[in-house]
């Protein structure tokens, strides 16, 4: 019975994360301007990470935990190198 | 004590995080203490300025609010987007004068506007300590002055000056 | 799924009403990003999934694994942590970008500068004080 719902909602879950990560997908193509493309990867790298720590949930493995953590770092970093070429078209000042 | 362990709430919570990620033990706390004390040192040789906690006991405090205030405007956020475009909604910039002049306030301050839905820090005039923040739902300027200033910076200025 | 069926029914019910609020909150983020025009309200959008989006899944996972493991597990809290800290900080400086950019193609719809006097100087400060943040 437990299962049941585990299995189902998690399901349900992983489809809306991904479903998230379409329309931000979209949004990414679409522009207009190149904040948004930023915008928009950092908030798919957050997506990918809840979908992970969901397969965590879902297999019952703790494994999955330290690829999301790992996700989170790398997205942050990534992405303040992007805002920040944004502001000067340089990454180091 | 000063020259051994310069940030203690850095070592402290550095420990911690070790002691998560790995196991609750003697081992795995003396290993991290050492991490956390060498990283301690190499802060230090960063020379970054020092946070000053006036009145500690209030900062769980301060949690709890910040995280009732977000999941409120969480709520909030999601109804905008789910009316679309029904109902006649302004968005804007608000500029607020800030007294908070702690650098370590402000970054607490910029965290909690930025990371609650519906308000996002967009600049700070360090020489005027003017705050322009930019919010979904403009109602009324005065009552977001009234509630940044009331609420968060008010707190924030018993924690840190 | 040989674990879900050690979990008592409680927990398995509150892990999934858990883990459906932050995905649907996640995917309301993202439905805010399509809908928005212009992009200062879009900026808001994707902080609905990095707040309480991921706190409840995060929670979910807390849930779940404690009531497995019958003990407390809470190293999921530090993924929680490290997003509440490294968004603000992110979008802040994607804001700051931003605004630069648009004053100096001079688009409507921003403000003035606030620091006008000693412009220079002030504009160092806040960089500085942004550093404290990371």
């Amino acid at each position: 019975m437990s299962a049941a719902i585990l299995v189902w909602s998690i399901t349900i879950a992983q489809a809306m994360l991904v479903i998230a990560m379409a329309c931000y997908t979209y949004r990414l193509a679409r522009g207009p301007r190149a904040q948004d493309r930023v915008l928009c990867l950092d908030a798919m790298y957050v997506c990918a990470m809840l979908l992970v720590l969901t397969m965590g949930i879902r297999t019952g493995s703790s494994l999955y935990f330290e690829a999301a953590l790992a996700i989170a770092t790398i997205g942050f970093v990534s992405s303040i190198a992007l805002a920040k070429f944004l502001m000067r078209g340089e990454v180091i000042e | 004590m000063s020259r051994v362990l310069p940030y203690p709430l850095l070592t402290a919570s550095l420990i911690v995080m070790w002691m998560m990620l790995n196991a609750f033990s003697l081992g795995h706390f003396l290993l991290g203490a050492v991490v956390a004390i060498l990283a301690g040192r190499a802060m230090a040789a960063l020379q970054p300025s020092k946070p000053k906690l006036r009145r500690w006991q209030l900062i769980p405090f301060l949690i709890g609010i910040v995280l009732l205030d977000i999941l409120r405007s969480n709520i909030a956020v999601a109804s905008i987007i789910l009316q679309g475009r029904r109902r006649e909604r302004v968005a804007g910039f608000v500029a607020i004068p800030l007294d908070l002049r702690d650098r370590t306030g402000l970054a607490v301050l910029a965290c909690i506007v930025t990371s609650t839905p519906g308000t996002a820090w967009i600049e700070y005039g360090a020489d005027s300590g003017v705050l322009l923040i930019h919010v979904l739902d403009l109602v009324d300027e005065e009552a977001w002055v009234t509630l940044i200033k009331t609420r968060y910076e008010a707190m924030l200025m018993e924690i840190f000056e | 799924m040989m674990h879900a069926e050690m979990l008592p029914a409680w927990a398995a019910l509150l892990t999934a009403l858990l883990v459906l609020i932050g995905a649907g909150l996640t995917l309301f983020g993202a439905i805010g990003t399509l809908r928005f025009a212009t992009f200062f309200e879009r900026v808001h959008a994707p902080t609905l999934g990095t707040s309480w989006g991921t706190g409840a899944i995060v929670l979910g996972s807390i849930v779940c694994f404690s009531v497995l493991g019958s003990r407390l597990v809470v190293h999921e809290i530090l993924i929680g942590v490290f997003i509440t800290v490294t968004t603000p900080v992110t979008l802040m400086l994607l804001a700051r970008a931003v605004l630069y950019r648009d004053r100096t193609e001079g688009n409507a719809g921003v403000p003035a500068r606030l620091a006008s006097r000693r412009e220079q100087q002030g504009r160092t400060e806040a960089e500085d004080g942004d550093g404290d943040a990371r």
